[in-house]
């Protein structure tokens, strides 16, 4: 039955799909558990309080979310672009796409506190929440990238794919701007209330986005036996490298930004200096691991040739990527609003100190989820489809980078 | 049957029609009578935009460790009264030192009632809502829980259900999952009465608390403005807060 739906009849290795399938369906079946379980007990079970609203669940769904717009540029570049090197990935990445969009905005859903009403969240909006254009966007996702990656596979509708493709990238780079503007639009908080939210969530989504396809493309290519060409492989940890370090100088730039306001000292002295695990999470995690390090691997010689290189550092820029989300979601909420400026605050809401979090196993569970959605519909889609990147060598010499 | 026999009936017929209309008519005017005690403002008529509800709290009156406005708002409003981080509190007295001069002061926040609140903007639904009477509510039939509200207040103002409640007060009906805050005793100002705060705060004789309609110039609080010096808290925001202060 499972090697019906394999494309590659020669060598489908049906067991260890099972085993893939099965290690998927785990983690998923986690998440149910800790989303029913919290349905029926509240949030009371989870860390989350009226301080930090949102906690490690969003930090995962936020970032899948980024992520996925992030995903869509590996075929961005190819359609509108013209890159032949990405445009033999263009398929892979829209389905790898909307698999972590559908991932991220799982969780989203099953955090809420009324997760029965998603219904009416489909039919009240408000139009002047730029949560409710999110989901506008996170719904025409769905929409446009499907079709472009039917405008990509189907070789008749091949001749829409460009300007398809062209509307993915517009809607795709409006959508992160909403989720960047989610946080930017928080006028109360120090944390966040910049107009660089938006543009800073994209660049890190190019980051995130190219990282996650580096190392799906690296498991298929071995799951396969195959050999990733290292021109590819060179253009693509180049355009990663780019990528992290671009993050990297929007991250300065949004420090140094309030470091300029007096009255935005007391929160980067809490991330940059004394805020204990955010302090920690910020150099260590979003720095260190998730932007230095990958860059030194990245630009070190012995990278262009090396599959395993560029898959670490990949895989530590998605590490870092989940610091900084934790940073920047927890982080901003656990600083303390300042209500009153000059003046210090005590009450019996924790008004004036910084906010305690600790996430509980349920919310552990509940984040995975997305991960693991996503996963799933990886796994099944590569077996069913043809994902599987076709590079055109003849073409690849005749292009330039 | 006889002549005299119908007589009777017909007679007993309008008595009874007379007992009856008497009745009725008793019945409808003290159902009238108790509807207009219960309602001085029909529900169909709606909140009108000709009042805007706000207070006026005097942090100079407010007493040293005096929690009454708290507890009475718990009371009336179905709240635990604990204090956990997970825990609703719809009001708290606040301890504020100036550390400038070491000034302090202790004042009641809650609900700031703005006339342009960031929690009805950034919500997705709709569900908080300002009514025309300017007072912010969260309608709990469309509220799905994402909190994000909460995180947009600049008040932290807002409080989110983490667990199932029991005992609840039926005019305040609360529910696990969703958001809530002070409704400026909602329930209470539609019968004209004070909110259990205001109430509370008298009844102890600090008189620290003035509520009443800032459109309405013979008003104690409007009155109270136009002639004394008050704060709004975070004004930079602009966001006009129904809720004032003075001594700050």
């Amino acid at each position: 039955m499972a090697n019906e739906n394999c494309i590659n009849q020669g060598n489908c290795r049906t067991p260890q799909f099972l085993m893939l399938l099965g290690a998927g369906g785990l983690v998923v079946l986690g998440t149910l558990f800790a989303f029913f379980t919290l349905e029926h007990h509240g949030h009371v079970l989870t860390g989350m309080n009226n301080q930090v609203v949102w906690g490690l669940p969003h930090v995962f769904a936020v970032f899948l979310i980024v992520a996925a717009s992030g995903v869509l540029n590996v075929a961005s570049i190819g359609s509108v672009f013209g890159k032949q090197v990405y445009k033999a990935r263009a398929p892979l990445s829209g389905m790898l796409a909307l698999a972590m969009l559908a991932g991220g905005l799982a969780v989203l859903v099953l955090d809420l506190g009324r997760p029965d009403r998603l219904i009416v969240a489909m039919t009240h909006y408000n139009f002047k929440s730029i949560f409710a254009w999110n989901m506008l966007f996170y719904n025409g996702f769905f929409a446009i990238v499907g079709l472009y990656l039917l405008t990509l596979m189907d070789r008749k509708l091949k001749a829409y794919s460009k300007p398809v493709g062209f509307a993915a990238f517009l809607w795709r780079l409006a959508l992160t701007t909403a989720t960047g503007s989610i946080f930017g639009f928080l006028v109360a908080r120090a944390g966040y209330n910049s107009a660089l939210m938006a543009p800073m969530f994209i660049i890190f989504s190019f980051a995130y986005g190219l990282a996650a396809f580096l190392l799906v493309q690296t498991a298929m290519y071995l799951w396969n036996g195959l050999t990733l060409d290292e021109r590819v492989l060179a253009r693509m940890k180049t355009l990663l490298a780019v990528f992290v370090a671009a993050s990297l100088y929007f991250t300065v730039v949004f420090h140094l930004t309030n470091l300029y306001f007096a009255k935005q000292w007391d929160y980067e002295r809490f991330i940059l200096l004394e805020g204990g695990v955010y302090t920690t999470l910020f150099w260590v995690g979003q720095i260190l691991v998730g932007g230095l390090i990958p860059l030194a691997i990245l630009f070190s010689p012995g990278s262009r040739k090396s599959l395993a290189l560029v898959s670490l550092a990949s895989l530590l820029v998605i590490i870092g990527g989940h610091a900084q989300m934790y940073v920047t979601i927890v982080g901003g909420q656990a600083f303390p609003l300042d209500m009153f400026p000059g003046y210090e605050m005590s009450s019996s809401f924790h008004d004036g100190v910084v906010a305690g979090y600790t996430p509980s196993g349920w919310e552990i569970l509940l984040g995975m989820g997305g991960i693991g959605i996503a996963f799933l519909a990886t796994v099944v889609a590569v077996r069913a489809f043809k994902f599987m990147p076709q590079d055109d060598f003849s073409a690849l010499e005749c292009e330039k980078d | 049957m006889s002549e005299h026999n119908k007589r009777d009936t017909m007679q007993e017929r309008r008595d009874f029609l007379k007992a009856g209309a008497v009745m009725a008519g008793a019945t409808a005017a003290s159902g009238v009578l108790v509807y207009s005690v219960a309602h001085s403002r029909a529900p169909e008529e709606g909140a009108s935009a000709s009042k805007r509800w706000g207070m006026l709290i005097d942090t100079s009156k407010c007493g040293d460790g005096c929690n009454d406005c708290v507890t009475a708002c718990n009371t009336e409003n179905g709240l635990s009264g604990e204090t956990g981080p997970q825990d609703s509190q719809y009001i708290r007295k606040l301890n504020i030192k100036d550390l400038r001069n070491g000034r302090v002061h202790e004042l009641p926040m809650l609900c700031q009632h703005c006339e342009h609140p960031p929690c009805v903007d950034v919500c997705p639904t709709g569900a908080s809502m300002r009514r025309a009477d300017g007072i912010v509510l969260v309608d709990r039939h469309i509220c799905i829980g994402c909190r994000y509200c909460m995180m947009a207040c600049p008040y932290k103002a807002r409080s989110f259900v983490h667990e199932p409640l029991t005992d609840q007060n039926p005019e305040v009906p609360r529910g696990k999952g969703c958001v809530e805050s002070c409704t400026f005793c909602v329930q209470r100002v539609d019968r004209d009465e004070q909110p259990a705060c205001v109430e509370a705060c008298n009844a102890k004789g600090h008189q620290a608390m003035v509520f009443g309609d800032l459109k309405d110039p013979e008003s104690a609080i409007a009155k109270a403005l136009k002639s004394q010096a008050s704060t709004e808290v975070r004004a930079d925001l602009g966001l006009n807060t129904g809720v004032r202060y003075q001594g700050i």
